[in-house]
């Protein structure tokens, strides 16, 4: 990661910020920026993921119980989209290396198609939580001390898979900037690092799914 | 000759500029401005404090003040000061570089921090908080019946303007050093600014969830927090000091930098055991995120889990202690000059260890239990924060003000000051460790009548520091025009950011600077050197 600065700086490009003396320090700078973000990132869901496993401890009964009430279907077809969607990330990345503008654009698309699917069966899953009167704070209904502690396992269900999908929305919406970009012709096999590090965000917000489907669809699940 | 203050001007050159120096400048107006505001809220309920009985205000609106001072001094002054005013300015010019890695990023965070304390005092403003700057639910979340969401979403964004200079600091240290500038040619001052950073980018995300769950649960009432609910209030004290802890380390790390670098310029002496004062700031950053539970001593958590944070806080004493140690061996036989700058470090140096012993103190288990929550814990963190903090700070601001003005300040009314801050802080603070160890919880607006005297010494204490702050403020602010011309080495300082004229030019040098020998070398060392 360390690196010397050449004392003779290269001529200035469009593409190169003054700040910097040369692309590959400037693409080394953002792409450790991006790591460091991912690790603030990492925190944040941690904070989470920690409530949750300290609940999901005292309370194991019934968090199994509750996670019979999660959709299985949807939720492994959702994984099963986010994967996808993963790779044609990748694979925007390849088109973008290797100078393909056709394929780079359609991979973007598609991927940003892919995660509206994710978002539009997400929401669908919550509506019919609503249906089903499972939404802690707007019409669970909390009789007794089990209640309680499902509301509990309701509440990081909803923040998390909800944090997650804004962080997916967030993630659409750069990608329909890239999309733009890359009709324009911006990216080429020397600089595409903006595909680059939106795929690295996407990847990680596919991870945080990845740990999110077990916990509150298979977890204790004995249905 | 062209300068970063002369290259434009008008009100969109500054609102707009992606320059660090100016950045740094719109910073320092900022955070100028909330420590005047979270003082004048320390005035208020000093004065309150001078009679045992509620005359000036009562319990609500006492309740309202501290919390008020507590949230801007810590999320609007403190943790922005060094970092966002000095780093901003010196980060970039002490590797070389013409700018931080993301201007427009470092733009952003200062329009996130304005709308973050947009926030907060407008909170403030329509009828303030009373929860105490922690937040503790259930009473945040259930019984409060102020400003709680908006105040905590004001938190919540500033935040995120910490976070956003930290992660330039973190990649402008890595990928921008000046041709020859090895990790270890590195000045002290951007170690700290790294350890402080990484402690900031680590820490600040699991404050920002912790507040979006207590927004929630009040919003939604939802029970994480909440005992009637099936939730657990402990749960948010440990995410709340696994940020808030750390964020003590963000506080005084940076001044610990700055002292770094006035000792070794004013005893004209490379720094005693460069290397172990650089890991220092690492091994706090690293152990400050250890330690949290000691202040949830008598909050019911395991015992078993109270011993091994006890222990872990009183190994924080370790590098703090040799960075002390290290600054002592420094000045001794070098060639000292009392500067302002100097004077500020030799306060921060007294104070901190006095901050510092008795924080040990608090780390021992059976003593905490006798003054947790008393006036001793206050006294205990303004010595650090106060006689910490803000004396590196001032002692930064003296020492590189011919560098950000280009004006020398008055160093007469500079020194006069500094006495009486000395004096101020003193007589508001020690008096505190008493009333603490004699049993005076805080957070109370009456007391018995018993503690009157040291009270009213405390409160007279308060206004002989407030009228001590007020004077550096006049006189910075007459100096940027009337004060005499800096040279571009006023001190005979020896960082890169003394080989450009004062002020600056926009691109920081002329040709980017190459570093071809070690930190902390003086002319007289490097005669030295040669006759060896």
């Amino acid at each position: 990661m360390s690196i010397q600065r050449s004392a003779n700086a290269a001529p200035p490009s469009d593409l190169l910020a003054h700040q910097f003396d040369d692309i590959e320090q400037q693409h080394d700078a953002a792409s450790l920026g991006m790591w460091a973000f991912l690790a603030t990132e990492v925190m944040f869901f941690g904070g989470m993921f920690l409530g949750y496993a300290v609940y999901r401890y005292r309370f194991a009964g019934v968090f199994a119980e509750a996670s019979n009430h999660m959709d299985i279907v949807l939720g492994t077809l959702n994984t099963a989209i986010l994967i996808g969607s993963s790779l044609t990330v990748v694979l925007a990345v390849h088109a973008a290396q290797r100078d393909d503008r056709r394929l780079l654009q359609r991979m973007l698309a598609l991927t940003m198609f892919l995660g509206a699917i994710f978002l539009a069966i997400k929401f669908t899953e919550y509506f019919h939580k609503y249906e089903e009167t499972l939404v802690p704070g707007i019409n669970l209904v909390l009789a007794n001390e089990r209640d309680r502690q499902a509301a509990i396992f309701y509440s990081f269900y909803f923040a998390m898979s909800g944090m997650h999908a804004l962080h997916m929305i967030i993630g659409i919406a750069v990608f329909a900037v890239l999309f733009g970009a890359a009709r324009r012709g911006r990216y080429t096999s020397a600089y595409h690092t903006p595909v680059e590090l939106a795929g690295l965000y996407w990847h990680f917000v596919d991870i945080i799914w990845i740990f999110l489907f077990p916990l509150f669809y298979l977890l204790g699940r004995h249905q | 000759m062209a300068n970063y203050l002369n290259v434009n001007y008008g009100i969109r050159s500054w609102l707009l500029t992606k320059d660090h120096k100016r950045i740094a400048l719109l910073y320092l107006g900022a955070v100028t401005l909330f420590f005047f505001v979270g003082g004048a809220a320390a005035v208020m309920f000093r004065i309150e404090l001078l009679t045992p009985e509620g005359d000036l205000v009562q319990a609500e609106t006492y309740n309202k003040l501290f919390t008020m001072h507590g949230i801007v001094m810590i999320f609007l002054f403190l943790i922005p000061a060094i970092p966002a005013v000095l780093g901003n300015f010196l980060l970039p010019m002490m590797l070389g570089a013409r700018d931080l890695a993301f201007p427009r990023l470092n733009l952003a965070s200062w329009y996130v921090f304005i709308l973050g304390a947009l926030f907060m005092l407008g909170a403030l403003l329509a009828g303030g908080v009373d929860t105490g700057w922690t937040f503790y639910p259930p009473y945040s979340t259930v019984s409060s019946n102020t400003y709680v969401v908006a105040t905590a979403l004001g938190a919540f964004i500033v935040g995120f303007s910490s976070i956003m200079t930290a992660l330039n600091f973190i990649v402008t240290i890595h990928t921008m050093r000046a041709p020859g500038q090895t990790w270890f040619r590195l000045p002290l001052f951007i170690w700290s600014h790294y350890a402080t950073s990484v402690i900031i980018l680590l820490g600040t995300p699991v404050l920002a969830i912790s507040i979006v769950l207590l927004a929630l649960e009040r919003v939604f009432g939802l029970g994480i927090f909440n005992p009637d609910l099936g939730g657990d209030p402990v749960l948010f004290q440990h995410l709340f000091w696994f940020y808030s802890h750390p964020a003590v380390y963000i506080m005084i790390l940076p001044a610990m930098g700055v002292i770094s670098e006035l000792i070794t310029t004013f005893s004209r002496k490379r720094i005693f055991s460069y290397h172990f004062v650089a890991f220092a700031s690492i091994a706090i950053a690293v152990l400050g995120f250890f330690v949290w539970g000691h202040h949830m001593f008598v909050s019911g958590q395991s015992v078993y889990a109270s011993m091994v944070f006890s222990l872990l806080s009183m190994l924080v004493a370790i590098p703090s202690a040799i960075k002390v140690f290290n600054w002592t061996a420094t000045l001794y036989k070098g060639s000292i000059s009392y500067d302002t700058p100097l004077l500020y470090a030799l306060y921060f140096i007294g104070l901190f260890t006095i901050g510092g012993l008795t924080g040990l103190f608090l780390a021992t288990l059976g003593l905490d239990v006798h003054v947790h929550d008393t006036y001793f814990v206050v006294a205990h963190f303004h010595y650090i924060m106060v006689g910490g903090t803000i004396m590196g700070y001032l002692g930064g601001l003296h020492f590189w003000w011919p560098k950000i003005s280009g004006r020398m300040y008055p160093e007469g009314w500079a020194k006069f000051a500094a006495l009486v801050i000395f004096v101020g802080f003193n007589l508001t603070f020690f008096p505190q460790f008493i009333l603490g160890y004699l049993g005076m919880p805080r957070r109370y607006y009456a007391y018995p009548e018993e503690f009157q005297v040291l009270n009213v010494m405390s409160s007279a204490g308060a206004s002989i520091l407030a009228v001590g702050y007020l004077i550096p403020m006049i006189y910075m602010v007459w100096s940027m025009r009337y004060g005499p011309l800096a040279s571009a080495n006023p001190f005979g300082a020896s960082g890169l950011e003394w080989r450009t004229p004062s002020p600056p030019p926009t691109e920081n040098f002329p040709t980017t600077p190459i570093v071809t020998e070690e930190v902390y070398v003086y002319p007289a060392e490097r005669e030295r050197g040669a006759a060896v």
